[in-house]
């Protein structure tokens, strides 16, 4: 692969070369003009075979098709219910897509979501308009009752669920609190109100340090220490 | 009488001291903190966010509004009148000017990119000050950006052609003066501003645009810096 100018999980801004000649890809977060490539995001470097990408450390949510996200309920409509992601273009969800439960013509809507309601729901398209569709008949989408309802910054938050859900699994085993977290950036917590404080504070340890390597180890041992429990079988995946 | 050393000391080439810092501003999406000699800017960056007023939203590609605004005690006399005023919104005007060449803005339809700029402290420099510290806000809100861009005034105080000009500079008076703030884009090294207050000849021109793509350059690395120090800092 050409020249390449950075290292891997360097930290780049928009502009940057990271790569000079023509037998490399550019990836997202990255663009080509004429025989360099260059970064487009102030982001993380990723090398894969000779494909290049910028993975973005900042910035607000945009939607993607399935993603899971958790969104409030801000406005019904004759069709559906109209649904805010904490990021920049409103969604909707209509009633097929709501609930598998029969919805008569002309039924009182609000009886199944009401305003201000939150909802774990899924995306399931976005147009070039941006106009996103959400659905929630699949498992695990379901109303939020109870609970609160706390915001992470949605870049950190494959971070957060960890490598096939291993950090959040572990953060929910040990404080016992139940968690859901959005990729829009919605978190929700439910559990008793210590654990629910452990575990705040150990998801705002991870957005903190998502930079460091070791990081599992590092949050496993502030679970212990808070909680006074010992974590078992949790595997030592790091990247 | 001409203008041979400078009052503070400073090579023709030489720009005032700089410092960056980026995520300045917790509760907005993208933040940048600039500061050349005295002059200081702070830009915070919202968005892509909804657009209202309706009417201006574009489905085509989102837009993109600065806001220009120097504190009531921001400069050395009389206090200014806080709030727009016509050279607020000139400064405004160019500035979007000077960002919106960076952006691409086709993949958020009907949105609005806000940048506020604020300037608690000025001694000439303001617009380009406000500018580099937008530039890092808006790679800090993780917007999709073609490059960076930099900017400095350049000009001539009588015979000499210097690059960042302070007060003194600019209202000298002994002689001609021209100021001309520049914006480069760093990669490109294209003008996205240029603008100018007073008289001076081609030849003088050209020599100091050139002067000012060098300086550009130099504020460029400092950019850089401060933006790869924000989250190599927290990572530490």
């Amino acid at each position: 692969m050409g020249e390449v100018l950075v290292k891997e999980k360097e930290i780049v801004i928009p502009g940057q070369v990271l790569v000079k000649g023509m037998d490399a890809f550019p990836g997202s977060g990255s663009y080509r003009d004429k025989e360099e490539i260059y970064s487009s995001r102030l982001g993380i470097v990723y090398l894969d075979g000779r494909a290049i990408k910028v993975v973005p450390v900042s910035g607000v949510y945009m939607p993607k098709i399935g993603d899971m996200v958790i969104g409030r309920v801000f406005d019904i409509t004759m069709n559906g219910w109209r649904i805010e992601l904490n990021c920049t273009y409103p969604s909707m969800m209509s009633l097929k897509d709501a609930t598998s439960d029969y919805i008569q013509k002309g039924a009182d809507l609000t009886q199944y979501y009401n305003i201000g309601d939150y909802v774990v729901c899924k995306i399931t398209n976005v147009t070039s308009q941006k106009l996103v569709d959400v659905s929630m008949r699949e498992p695990g989408l379901k109303k939020l009752s109870g609970g609160r309802i706390f915001k992470v910054s949605p870049s950190k938050v494959p971070r957060i669920i960890g490598k096939k859900g291993s950090m959040i699994s572990m953060i929910k085993l040990s404080t016992g609190c139940r968690i859901v977290v959005g990729q829009n950036g919605l978190a929700w917590i439910s559990g008793d109100l210590e654990n629910e404080f452990i575990a705040l504070q150990a998801i705002k340890k991870i957005e903190d340090q998502s930079h460091c390597s070791g990081l599992t180890n590092s949050i496993k041992e502030f679970l212990e220490e808070k909680t006074g429990k010992k974590i078992e079988g949790v595997e030592q995946n790091e990247l | 009488m001409s203008y041979k050393q400078r009052h503070d000391g400073r090579k023709p080439d030489e720009l005032r001291k700089i410092e960056a810092k980026v995520g300045v501003i917790k509760n907005a999406d993208g933040s940048a903190f600039f500061k050349i000699g005295n002059t200081e800017a702070y830009a915070a960056v919202y968005g892509p966010r909804d657009l209202f007023p309706k009417f201006l939203q574009s489905p085509a590609r989102g837009i993109l509004r600065c806001n220009y605004n120097m504190m009531p005690f921001s400069g050395s006399g009389e206090r200014v009148r806080p709030g727009q005023n016509r050279r607020a919104k000139e400064i405004s005007m160019v500035t979007e000017k000077a960002l919106m060449p960076l952006l691409d803005l086709d993949e958020y339809p009907r949105s609005v990119v806000d940048v506020f700029i604020e300037l608690p402290q000025t001694e000439a420099g303001s617009r380009c000050a406000g500018i580099c510290a937008a530039a890092m806000a808006l790679a800090d809100a993780g917007l999709t950006m073609k490059d960076m861009v930099s900017a400095v005034s350049v000009g001539r105080v009588d015979d000499a052609i210097i690059v960042d000009l302070d007060y003194f500079e600019e209202a000298y008076e002994d002689g001609p003066v021209a100021d001309i703030p520049i914006a480069v884009m760093n990669r490109s090294k294209e003008l996205t501003l240029l603008q100018m207050d007073g008289q001076i000849p081609k030849e003088m021109l050209i020599k100091a645009i050139e002067m000012g793509k060098a300086a550009c350059d130099k504020i460029y690395a400092v950019q850089k810096k401060a933006l790869q120090e924000k989250y190599f800092d927290e990572g530490a």
